[in-house]
C-alpha cells in the first residue's frame, strides 16, 4: 500500500520538484537541467553567443558532447571529404576543448549517435534531467529521466546557467496491456500510440508509458517507444524505472558496480510513479490488436498494419482529409491499394531510433533467411562504436554482407542525410528510422516507409513492402 | 547583458503570407541539408526550399502578391518534428516577425519565443476567416496585437491564443531568458548540489 500520508506522485513530478531553482514570473519553471548533451549542429551557435556574451560554460562537468548528424558512415578519416563536416567537426572539438567539455569522439572509440551512447555509457541515469539540441531527447526517458529536445538559443542558456524556463507538462499514462503478438516490435508500440493519438496529440503533455508490455520490455525496446515520443508531440515521455532499468545500468562507464551502487538502485525505484498519483489522462491499447506496421504517407501518424490498405480520402475524417490526399500525391500511392507488395528501392536499418544491438540481431535473423533482391540499396548502420564492435564480436556484419547489405561505421546516416547517405530521385526506403516527411531523407522527392528493422529486413530481400511474420 | 537590450513586443504589425496545410514539419521549412554551418546567416535564403523548388514558383513565398510580408499564416501543428531553431531562424530571416495558426508544435513554438517571435493560435472559424481575407487582400496590414489578445485584420478583431506566461515574457522584453536565468544566481549551484547525481 502507498502511505496516504505522503501525497501520491508520478515520476514526472518528482524529478520535476527536485530540479526545480525557482517559479517565475511568467509562471514557467526555471528548471535545472542535471545532463546536458551536445552535438556538431546544434551547438556551435550557442557557442558563438557565449563568446559574444563572454560568459564560460557554467557547468563544464554536466555537459557531455558527441559527434553523430554529419559523420560519413564509409570513410571517417579526417579532414572529412565534404568541407562543411568537416567545418563542423573542428569546431565542435575547439568548443570542448576550450571549455573543458568532454567530447566522446570517433577516436576514443566511445563516438555514437548522442542518443545511443548516453545509456550505453550509463551517463543516462533515473530521475535526471536531460536535454539536447536534438528533438530525439526523449529517448532517454527509458530510464525514468525527464529529457527534452531543446533549441539552439536553450542550448545557450543550459550551458550559461544549466537550466532552462520551461511551463510544467500534464501527464499521460499510457498502458499497452497484454502480450506482444510474434513479429511485433517496439517501433509498432509507438507507431500504433501515434496513430491512435495523433501527431500532436501529445503536445502539452509529458507521456508515461507503462502497461505489461513495457513491464516485459528490455531497455533498448523502451528507448525506441520514448525516442518517438516527439512524433505523437509529446515534449517527452517516459517509462517508470524497475529491475530491468538497474540490471541495465549496473557497471556502466558512469555506474561503477561499486559498495554506493545498492544504495544508488534503491533510490531509483523509489522515483516511479506512486500508486494512486494522478494523471490529467490515461490511455489504454491492446497489445493483441497491434500488428507489424508501416507508414504509408508523410508523417509518422500515417501508419498502419502491414495486412491493411492504404486509406482513401472520403473514409478519413475531414480534418485529415486534405493531408491524406497530399500525402497520397507526394508518395505516388494509390487509395484503397495494399501496402503489402510496395516496391522498395533502398533499405535503411539503423538510427537513434532503431540502431542498438538488438535491433541489429532482429534484422540479422531475417538477413539470414535470403538475399537483398537485386537493385535494392541495402544499408546496416549501427548507432555507435560500442553496437558496432559487439556486433562484429557477434558475427553480424558477416551475415549482413552475405546477405547483400553494406555495413557501415556508426552515425545518423540516412535518418536524416546530413552525411553522403541519401535517397536519389523519387525512390522509396524502408527504414528503421523516426521520420518519414516529405524529402526527410536527403532528396527532396525521396518517400519513406518507417518500419521495425526487422520488417526493413524482409523487405530487402523481398524488394517490396512485406509481413515479417511470413518470413524463414 | 542587461534586460535593457531586449526590446518589449506588445505587437507584430504586417502584411501576411498564407501558407496552408497541417503539419508542416521544420525538414520541409529548413531542410536539413542547409544546416551543414556553423552559424545561421545563410538560413533565410533556404527557407521552404524544397517545397518551392516543386511548386514551380507557386508557393505562397514566391507569391508577389505577398512579397514583403511580416506575418506568416499557417495551420495546425505548424513546425512539428526535429527541434532545429535553424527553422525560425530561417523564417525570421527571410522577413517573418510574427505566426499566426491553427496550433504550434511545442518546441518550435519555444525557439520562436527565445527568438522574440509570436505564435498565436486562432479558433477554426477565425483563421478560415483570415487566410481568405488574406489571399483575397495581401496589401491589408495585420495587427498580432499580443497586449491585447487580438489578431486584426479586415476581417475584424480577432480572439487570439498564447499562453500566459509568454504573453508576459514579450510584453516585458524577457523572451530572451537567459538573463532571467542568470538572475537565479547561486541558487543554481543549490539546485545542483541537493540532487544525489
Amino acid at each position: 500500500m502507498t502511505d496516504r500520508n505522503a501525497r501520491a506522485k508520478s515520476l514526472f513530478e518528482k524529478v520535476w520538484d527536485a530540479h526545480t531553482v525557482r517559479e517565475l514570473p511568467s509562471g514557467q519553471t526555471q528548471l535545472l537541467i542535471g545532463t546536458h548533451l551536445i552535438h556538431e549542429v546544434t551547438s556551435p551557435q550557442a557557442f558563438a553567443m557565449l563568446r559574444e556574451l563572454n560568459v564560460p560554460v557554467r557547468f563544464p562537468d554536466r555537459t557531455f558532447a558527441t559527434v553523430d548528424h554529419i559523420i560519413p558512415t564509409d570513410d571517417q578519416s579526417r579532414p572529412f571529404s565534404d568541407e562543411l563536416a568537416e567545418a563542423m567537426m573542428s569546431e565542435l572539438e575547439r568548443n570542448c576543448r576550450d571549455h573543458g567539455i568532454t567530447f566522446f569522439s570517433p577516436q576514443s572509440g566511445t563516438q555514437g549517435i548522442v542518443h545511443v551512447i548516453g545509456p550505453e555509457l550509463g551517463l543516462t541515469q533515473p530521475g535526471m534531467t536531460i536535454a539536447c539540441g536534438d528533438s530525439h531527447t526523449a529517448t532517454h526517458g527509458a530510464f525514468g529521466a525527464i529529457a527534452f529536445g531543446i533549441g539552439t538559443s536553450q542550448v545557450r542558456d543550459l550551458l550559461v546557467s544549466q537550466s532552462m524556463a520551461i511551463a510544467p507538462l500534464k501527464v499521460r499514462r499510457i498502458n499497452v496491456t497484454g502480450k506482444l503478438p510474434p513479429g511485433v516490435y517496439a517501433k509498432d508500440v509507438i507507431l500504433a500510440i501515434i496513430r491512435k493519438l495523433g501527431v500532436n496529440g501529445g503536445v502539452g503533455y509529458a507521456y508515461e508509458y507503462g502497461g505489461e508490455v513495457f513491464d516485459r520490455m528490455s531497455m533498448e525496446e523502451r528507448m525506441t517507444v520514448c525516442n518517438m515520443s516527439i512524433e505523437g508531440g509529446a515534449r517527452c515521455g517516459y517509462v517508470n524505472p524497475d529491475q530491468t532499468t538497474v540490471d541495465y545500468l549496473r557497471g556502466r562507464r558512469f555506474v561503477p558496480d561499486d559498495e554506493n551502487f545498492a544504495a544508488k538502485a534503491e533510490g531509483w525505484l523509489e522515483l516511479a510513479s506512486d500508486d494512486g498519483c494522478h494523471y490529467d489522462d490515461v490511455v489504454t491499447i491492446d497489445a493483441s490488436m497491434i500488428e507489424p506496421s508501416v507508414t504509408w504517407g508523410i508523417h509518422p501518424g500515417h501508419n498502419l498494419g502491414v495486412s491493411e490498405a492504404i486509406p482513401t480520402p472520403n473514409t478519413v475524417p475531414d480534418d485529415e482529409r486534405v493531408g491524406v490526399e497530399e500525402a497520397l500525391e507526394y508518395m505516388d500511392f494509390v487509395a484503397g491499394a495494399s501496402i503489402a507488395g510496395t516496391p522498395i528501392d533502398v533499405a535503411f536499418i539503423g538510427s537513434c531510433t532503431n540502431g542498438r544491438i538488438s535491433d541489429l540481431r532482429e534484422a540479422a535473423k531475417v538477413a539470414k533467411t535470403g538475399h537483398v533482391k537485386d537493385g535494392v540499396r541495402a544499408l546496416v548502420v549501427p548507432g555507435s562504436r560500442a553496437v558496432q564492435k559487439q556486433a562484429e564480436d557477434e558475427g553480424l556484419p558477416e551475415i549482413f554482407r552475405a546477405a547483400g547489405f553494406d555495413w557501415r561505421e556508426p552515425g545518423c546516416s540516412m535518418c536524416l542525410a546530413m552525411n553522403p547517405d541519401k535517397l536519389k530521385g523519387r525512390e522509396v526506403c524502408a527504414s528503421s528510422s523516426n521520420r518519414n516527411f516529405k524529402g526527410r531523407q536527403g532528396s527532396p522527392s525521396g518517400r519513406t516507409l518507417l518500419m521495425s528493422p526487422a520488417m526493413v529486413a524482409a523487405a530487402a530481400i523481398a524488394g517490396e513492402v512485406t509481413d515479417v511474420r511470413n518470413v524463414g | 547583458m542587461s534586460n535593457d537590450k531586449l526590446t518589449k513586443i506588445d505587437s507584430v504589425k504586417g502584411t501576411g503570407c498564407v501558407v496552408r496545410g497541417d503539419d508542416i514539419d521544420t525538414d520541409r521549412i529548413i531542410p536539413a541539408r542547409f544546416m551543414k554551418e556553423i552559424t545561421f546567416d545563410t538560413m533565410g535564403e533556404h527557407a521552404f526550399e524544397d517545397a518551392r523548388l516543386q511548386a514551380k514558383g507557386q508557393h505562397p513565398l514566391d507569391d508577389e502578391r505577398f512579397a514583403g510580408a511580416g506575418i506568416l499564416i499557417v495551420g495546425q501543428n505548424f513546425g512539428c518534428g526535429s527541434s532545429r531553431e535553424h527553422a525560425p531562424q530561417s523564417l525570421m530571416r527571410f522577413g517573418f516577425n510574427g505566426f499566426i495558426g491553427g496550433s504550434f508544435a511545442e518546441i518550435f513554438f519555444g525557439n520562436c519565443t527565445a527568438l522574440g517571435l509570436p505564435c498565436v493560435t486562432l479558433a477554426d472559424e477565425d483563421l478560415i476567416k483570415l487566410m481568405d481575407s488574406v489571399e483575397l487582400d495581401p496589401t491589408q496590414e495585420i495587427t498580432i496585437d499580443v497586449a491585447g489578445n487580438k489578431v486584426r485584420c479586415r476581417a475584424g478583431d480577432l480572439e487570439a491564443g498564447i499562453p500566459t506566461g509568454t504573453r508576459q515574457q514579450l510584453l516585458e522584453g524577457a523572451w530572451d531568458a537567459t538573463q532571467v536565468l542568470l538572475d537565479a544566481g547561486d541558487q543554481i549551484e543549490k539546485t545542483a548540489a541537493a540532487l544525489p547525481y
